[in-house]
């Protein structure tokens, strides 16, 4: 099967939650989320943010994402500009509780793995069915 | 009938648009719609004195992913962003991230030095530093009182 191409695209922008500190606009990373019987897992891409430009917030559920670029160098002269370059901020309101002592994150090549393990009470029981 | 239809609704959109970007462009520096007909990945061009830089955003994307070769003014971005299959016994909520391939002509704005040419890859931004050929590089005038 022929590999897909990948096509453009472009940045949405954050909606607006009262102003920053840091001038620049802010946009919404793409993620992926995905459930194990164990946890949700969560991938972000933030390109241009380093681990220490990583922000993780979860509060009543509600779990916040935020990534800090790394700003271009000045003394360069823009010539060609196809993309634009921002911070990163993305909120989720989780469905499952959230064991906050075990959250594991990872930031790679632009990329943010959150490991979110599942409190032991939210793991999905199986419901025997009897019949009779 | 000739005449008639010769009032283009896509023609006027067309036209919007550019007159838009242009005049974000003059006020602003950047244009908020990009024209269609884009090629990922898209790139910034920035210069100095002494070199040309391109960047590209490309999370998650390796080194070893990454095919980059340039001839006379032309740089030609080839590579694939792979994302790593998820394990059997998973559900997806979202799934906004994509996986393929890449392969781009990135017509550069001036002539480079083929021989000096980097590139780096560094938080999910490739950097290509191509050095500028020394003939074309401005050169100051000294003024002298006559």
């Amino acid at each position: 099967m022929a590999e897909q191409e990948l096509q453009p695209k472009i940045k949405e922008e954050a909606p607006a939650k009262g102003e920053r500190v840091r001038p620049g606009q802010v946009f919404l990373p793409a993620v992926d989320i995905y459930e194990t019987p164990d946890s949700l897992v969560l991938v972000a891409d933030m390109p241009g943010v380093a681990g220490e430009g990583v922000a993780i917030d979860l509060k009543d559920n509600l779990l916040t994402i935020s990534g800090e670029v790394t700003p271009p160098p000045a003394g360069e002269t823009l010539v060609v500009r196809e993309y634009a370059v921002g911070d990163f901020y993305r909120e989720f309101q989780l469905g499952e509780l959230i064991d906050k002592n075990r959250i594991e994150a990872v930031m790679k090549e632009g990329v943010l793995t959150l490991v979110l393990p599942k409190a032991e009470k939210a793991k999905p029981r199986k419901i025997e069915v009897k019949s009779g | 009938m000739p005449g008639l239809f010769s009032f283009s609704p896509f023609e006027e959109l067309e036209q919007l648009r550019r007159r838009m970007n242009r005049l974000f462009q003059e006020s602003l520096g950047w244009e908020p719609f990009t024209r269609p007909g884009g090629v990922y990945p898209l790139v910034n061009i920035s210069e100095d004195h002494d070199h040309v830089y391109v960047r590209a955003e490309l999370p998650g994307v390796r080194p070893e992913d990454l095919d980059i070769t340039i001839k006379d003014q032309s740089l030609v971005l080839r590579g694939e962003r792979k994302i790593p299959k998820a394990e059997e016994n998973v559900n997806y909520h979202r799934r906004e991230r994509e996986s393929g391939i890449f392969r781009r002509v990135v017509r550069l704005p001036g002539p480079v030095n083929p021989d000096k040419v980097s590139a780096v890859c560094k938080d999910g931004v490739l950097t290509i530093t191509l050095a500028k050929p020394e003939e074309i590089k401005p050169r100051q005038i000294k003024v002298t009182t006559a």
